[in-house]
This record gives structure tokens, C-alpha cells and sequence, in this order.
């Protein structure tokens, strides 16, 4: 017994002599990102990057996660104390950071920025991996108005007031308000509450007011939203009634695209590993990155997907969750 | 005299009523249709009530159930519960986890409802431990609870969204076919009917206002205080499951994020409005009751008049202010002594005249 665990012990050790040497070839990569629990973006994010920043594809890579920017902030540290190659930081907030990367810029480690920005000097990063929510927004306004609806009774469901995807989404909307083109029955935030969605669009309901458009900006609340018609008798989806617009691309909403009750549904990329990765193999050959706007940002390919057109093929590549 | 103990015993339904009643008579100034209700056809094909007032009373459900379990536990441990959202949103996940466990029949529904509920009332025992056995403030004890409950949530099912369908959920969160009225509205009436029959034939009521107004009082005349307290927090346990399995069920889809988010300052509220003192002490469910009902009028009035959404939290906070100032025991003290008055001097031309 006791030789089979001498036996064992020995060969832990000279396998972890091994894979230390081993490592060395590899890029060692720390990543600073929220937990997987906030939401399922954060958690088809969490898995694209563990995904991508593999031993096979010659990474290092260390993991952190954490919804408190102080924990953020020791943790970024610390994968700078052990000598990482490349940070990549999604920031929980987007001050105070920028003491640490004055840290990581005079230790030579190269910082990344993905899905969220960083309010800092332009010079201590290399690039940032963003959405355009605004983009979003006008993406799946545009869609709208090709629908050529005689008219456009509008119920707005907002999310948390103030947070980047409800003022991206909502502006390309009020921008229609504004210009007339499309009326507002309601607009009215139920912060990314399903129940509360219901609720709101139920009131709309007993007014009796017409409406024939649902924004939504998540799926969850156009989710909400659907079950105040259905209780309602009201029509939804395509050739219905009411079209229903949603956001985030949820596996379950597209299934509902698919099956014709919902019209749209517009994509928030959680996809940013693999641009990541192509740059740092880019650094590490010693070229430059290209591509970047004025604000050093990529803007992350995103799609819109119609009702009509949408494919199990779609549903597998770019839905979240389950 | 019995009417006298009848005013005493009633009164602090006084704030919840008048509340309802300014709301009502409010929205009759605005939209005399406010409170219409008929009957339409959902798209299942089935019959259903619809309205404003069914609108109220359906979406009331979860914080009508929570704010009953909420006023035992106020009235035993003279603190609040602050977990109940986080503990809903946990129940809710067991639901959704058993029910992915294979095909959804009434009776794996029921199962599922069963261990949701263990679950519920356990987590429930484990506040309440802290809270009598340790005495722990119960505000500090729950608010473990209620930072990490919904982390735990999300760890039960191991995924953002998880959905579920079926026809039994949808007719457990929306409507039985053939019955017009929402299920939830239903759920909460069973459940009141459980409640005053728990009332009724034993004598809980009674040892939880004992607990609560005096404990060594009560530990004394051989009530055990400590499992009262317990008791408390795990009736609110059981509550807290109900009010999950109604959100899971009314869209067939957990989001352990904003499952019932913040509902437990509401269920505060409601006991608060409902007359209750937040010492604990002597209670009355239905004023908690009424008082979660006018918290669900206010929300959906604000709806229908289309009150921005930047704005609609300082117009709730402006009428609950209003609503709590009505409450307070100075207000109270003036209105009896104006009321005493005017009476007494009723009296006195009463009799004056029969003189």
C-alpha cells in the first residue's frame, strides 16, 4: 500500500515537473470576468472563453470571477503579481481602475478589454471587444420599419433604467417617437422583470387601447408580455396580429421565433474569445492590430433573426443557454 | 360595549381600507371603466375574467401569500424576514429542476411542488434557528440569505433561463380551462382559508402574539418561545414556495435574477400598512392582506396612467409615505381625540335635548 503511494506521489511530481515546463511555451492569459450566475449572456460569455483560451490552443489561462469590482480589482493584481502575458478584463464598473493598469503597463503585461468599457486613458489597453447596443437598437428599428405596417402602435418595455443595453435599445426607438413614424402606446420599464413585463402590458390591455408592436428589451419581458395576449386572446407572431421584438437571443426565444410567435429577436454577441485570441497571436508574432476605432474598440459582429427566416442551424450557433 | 370591542378589534384595517378606497375612487375620477371587468376568450379557447381589478388581484398573488407568512413573523420575532425574494426564487429553481426531470404529469407537478416546498420550509428552519436559538437580530439573520439565495438558485439548475411547458403549469399560473378566474387568485384564497383554519383550531394565533409581545411572559406560562419563533419562519418558508411556484408557473420560465426581485420590501410594507406593529406583538393577517392588494393597486394604477418609467418610483414613494404617516401612532392619537371629541359632544346635545 504505503509503495503505491510513494509510487503515485512520484509520478504526481514528475508530471508536475513536466507540465511546468510545459507551460512555459504556453501564453499565460488571466481573465477578469463576472460570474456566470448574472445572466445567461454572462454565462454563453464564461463558457465562450474557456472555450476559446484552451491548453490546446496554446494558452495559459486563469479565470476570475466576480460581480464586486474591488474582488475584481485584487484579482487582476494578483494575475499581474504571477506574471501573466495578457489581462483580460470585463469590469464590474467602469472606474477606478486605472492604477492597476499603470501596474500591468509597467509590468508589460498586455490588457484587453471585452463586452464592457473601462473609463481610462486609451493608452493602457490594447484593445476593447464591445457591443454597440445603440447599434442593436437601430438594427432591430430598421427591421420594423422594412415590416411596413400601416401603422406602428408601439408598447416599449424598458430594462433597469440607465444600464447600457436599456439606453442603447430604447434610443433608436425614441428616435422613431420623436419623427412620428411610430406611435407610443406605452413606454414604461419593468426592469428586466418577466412578471412585471405581464403587468404592464396587461394595463395597456384593459385600457383597451390598439397596439400591434411589442418591444421588448430582453427576452424575458417580450416573454411576459406574450402570456398577458395569450390570456387576452390577442394574436402574436407572424402574419398575427401583434409582432413581438426581443432581445439577447436566448435559445428558448429563438425556438419561439422558429415556431412563428415571435417576429424578431436581436442578438447581444457574448462572442468576443476569438477576436481576443486572433489579436494576442497577431502581438506575439510581432505585427500590429488592425481594425480598431478612434476609441481603440471592435465592435462585435451582431445579427438581427427573422422570424421567417430563422434555422435550427441558427438556433444552435448563436443561442444562449439551453 | 361589543361594538366598542368590535372598533378596537378592526381598526387597524382603518389605514388599508382607506388606502383602497382613495385608489378606487381615484381611478373612478380618471377612467370610470378603470374597474370593468368581462369576460373574453384566451387563445387557448378557454373562458376567462379580464380587467383591471382582475389584473390587481392576479398579479397580487405571490405578495399576498408572502406578506401573510411575513406578519407571522413579524408578530413572533418582532424583526422581518428580508430573504423571502431570494428564498422564492430558490423554491422556484427546485420546481423547474424536478419538473425537467422527465414528463410533466399532475403528479410529478405535485412532487415537484412537495420539494420545493421542503426545501422552502428548511431554508425557513434555518433563518429561524438563527433568529431563536441564536437570537440573532432577524434582519441580520435573513440578510445571509438573502445575498446568496439567488446564487444558490442559479446553482440548482446550472443555467440563466431554464424554461418549462406544459398545459398543467399553464394552468396553474394562468387559468384551469372552463374556470374564468386566474389560478393564482384561487392559490390565494386556499391559502387564506388555511391560514384562519390554522387560526381557528389551534391556538398558534394566540402563542405567536404572546411570543411576541412579552417572551419570558410567554416562556413562563409554558409556551415554548424559541419553537415558536421557528414555527414562524418556517410557515413563511412554506409561503415562500407558493409565491415561487405561482412565478415559475404564470410564464413557465425561472429567471433567479428577477424572480419576485425585491418583493421582500413590498411583503414589509404590506404588514406595515396593514396596521401591524413592526415589534412584533398583536397581528391581523387580513390587514396585511388588504395592505399587499393596495401596494398591487397603486403599481397598476401608475401602469395605467403611463407614468414615465424614470418616474415611477418617486409617485410610489410619495403615496407610501402618505400611506405610512396616516399609519403612525401620533396621526392615530389626533384622529381619536378629534373623534372623541365630536362624539362627546353628541352626546352632550343628546342629551341636552333630553332634557
Amino acid at each position: 500500500m504505503r509503495k503505491l503511494i510513494v509510487l503515485l506521489l512520484a509520478m504526481v511530481m514528475v508530471f508536475g515537473v513536466f507540465s511546468v515546463a510545459h507551460a512555459d511555451d504556453l501564453i499565460k492569459v488571466g481573465v477578469v470576468n463576472n460570474p456566470p450566475s448574472e445572466s445567461g449572456y454572462r454565462e454563453a460569455n464564461v463558457n465562450d472563453f474557456a472555450n476559446v483560451f484552451t491548453k490546446e490552443n496554446g494558452y495559459d489561462a486563469k479565470f476570475f470571477y466576480s460581480i464586486k469590482n474591488d474582488e475584481q480589482l485584487a484579482a487582476a493584481r494578483q494575475f499581474i503579481t504571477d506574471g501573466v502575458d495578457y489581462l483580460l478584463i470585463s469590469a464590474a464598473e467602469t472606474t477606478g481602475w486605472d492604477v492597476v493598469l499603470k501596474d500591468a503597463k509597467d509590468a508589460g503585461v498586455r490588457v484587453f478589454l471585452f463586452d464592457r468599457m473601462i473609463n481610462c486613458d486609451k493608452d493602457l489597453f490594447e484593445a476593447a471587444v464591445v457591443s454597440d447596443m445603440a447599434e442593436e437598437g437601430r438594427t432591430a428599428v430598421n427591421w420594423l420599419l422594412a415590416q411596413n405596417l400601416p401603422e406602428y402602435n408601439v408598447i416599449h418595455i424598458q430594462g433597469a433604467m440607465g444600464s447600457d443595453a436599456q439606453l442603447g435599445r430604447t434610443g433608436a426607438l425614441d428616435e422613431q417617437f420623436a419623427a412620428g413614424t411610430m406611435k407610443k402606446v406605452v413606454q414604461q420599464t419593468a426592469t428586466w422583470d418577466e412578471a412585471e413585463a405581464k403587468k404592464i402590458t396587461e394595463a395597456v390591455i384593459n385600457s383597451g387601447e390598439k397596439f400591434n408592436v411589442i418591444y421588448a428589451e430582453n427576452d424575458g419581458m417580450a416573454r411576459g408580455a406574450v402570456a398577458a395576449l395569450d390570456e387576452a386572446g390577442i394574436t402574436h407572431g407572424v402574419g398575427k396580429d401583434v409582432v413581438v421584438m426581443g432581445f439577447d437571443c436566448n435559445k428558448w426565444a429563438l425556438r419561439e421565433l422558429l415556431a412563428g410567435n415571435w417576429n424578431y429577436d436581436g442578438q447581444c454577441s457574448p462572442f468576443q474569445a476569438q477576436v481576443i485570441s486572433e489579436m494576442i497571436k497577431v502581438l506575439e508574432a510581432g505585427g500590429q492590430i488592425e481594425g480598431l476605432n478612434e476609441l481603440k474598440q471592435i465592435i462585435s459582429v451582431e445579427k438581427g433573426f427573422d422570424a421567417r427566416e430563422i434555422t435550427e442551424e441558427d438556433i444552435a450557433t448563436y443561442g444562449l443557454g439551453e | 360595549m361589543k361594538q366598542k370591542r368590535f372598533l378596537a378589534n378592526y381598526s387597524q384595517l382603518l389605514i388599508p381600507l382607506i388606502a383602497i378606497l382613495l385608489l378606487v375612487i381615484f381611478n373612478l375620477f380618471r377612467d370610470p371603466g378603470f374597474f370593468s371587468v368581462g369576460l373574453s376568450t384566451n387563445n387557448n379557447g378557454d373562458p376567462v375574467l379580464q380587467g383591471n381589478l382582475i389584473s390587481i388581484l392576479n398579479g397580487a398573488s405571490e405578495l399576498v401569500i408572502l406578506s401573510m407568512g411575513m406578519t407571522l413573523v413579524t408578530a413572533a420575532s418582532g424583526g422581518q424576514d428580508i430573504s423571502v425574494g431570494a428564498l422564492a426564487a430558490i423554491a422556484g429553481s427546485v420546481f423547474v429542476k424536478v419538473l425537467k426531470g422527465g414528463d410533466i404529469t399532475i403528479l410529478t407537478v405535485l412532487g415537484a411542488f412537495l420539494a420545493c416546498c421542503a426545501v422552502a420550509m428548511a431554508f425557513g428552519a434555518f433563518n429561524g434557528s438563527l433568529v431563536s436559538f441564536f437570537k440573532i437580530q432577524p434582519m441580520i439573520a435573513t440578510l445571509i440569505l438573502f445575498t446568496c439565495g439567488r446564487s444558490i438558485a442559479y446553482w440548482i439548475n446550472g443555467g440563466a433561463t431554464p424554461t418549462v411547458a406544459s398545459p398543467i403549469l399553464n394552468a396553474l399560473g394562468s387559468f384551469i380551462p372552463g374556470i374564468p378566474v386566474p389560478t393564482p387568485i384561487l392559490i390565494v384564497i386556499l391559502m387564506g382559508i388555511l391560514f384562519s383554519l390554522l387560526f381557528r383550531f389551534t391556538t398558534l394565533g394566540l402563542y405567536i402574539q404572546t411570543v411576541g409581545i412579552n417572551q419570558s411572559a410567554a416562556r413562563l406560562n409554558g409556551i415554548n418561545s424559541v419553537g415558536i419563533k421557528l414555527l414562524s419562519f418556517i410557515l413563511l418558508g412554506a409561503c415562500c414556495s407558493v409565491a415561487g411556484m405561482i412565478g415559475v408557473s404564470r410564464l413557465g420560465l425561472i429567471n433567479h435574477e428577477t424572480l419576485l426581485i425585491n418583493i421582500e420590501m413590498d411583503a414589509i410594507l404590506a404588514v406595515a400598512i396593514g396596521g401591524n406593529s413592526l415589534g412584533g406583538g398583536k397581528f391581523k393577517m387580513l390587514g396585511s392582506v388588504l395592505g399587499a392588494y393596495a401596494i398591487q393597486a397603486l403599481t397598476i394604477t401608475l401602469y395605467a396612467m403611463k407614468v414615465p418609467s424614470t418616474d415611477v418610483k418617486a409617485y410610489k414613494a410619495v403615496v407610501i409615505v402618505l400611506l405610512v404617516v396616516m399609519g403612525s401612532p401620533v396621526v392615530k392619537e389626533w384622529a381619536s381625540r378629534i373623534w372623541k371629541k365630536l362624539t362627546s359632544k353628541q352626546e352632550i346635545s343628546v342629551r341636552k335635548e333630553a332634557a
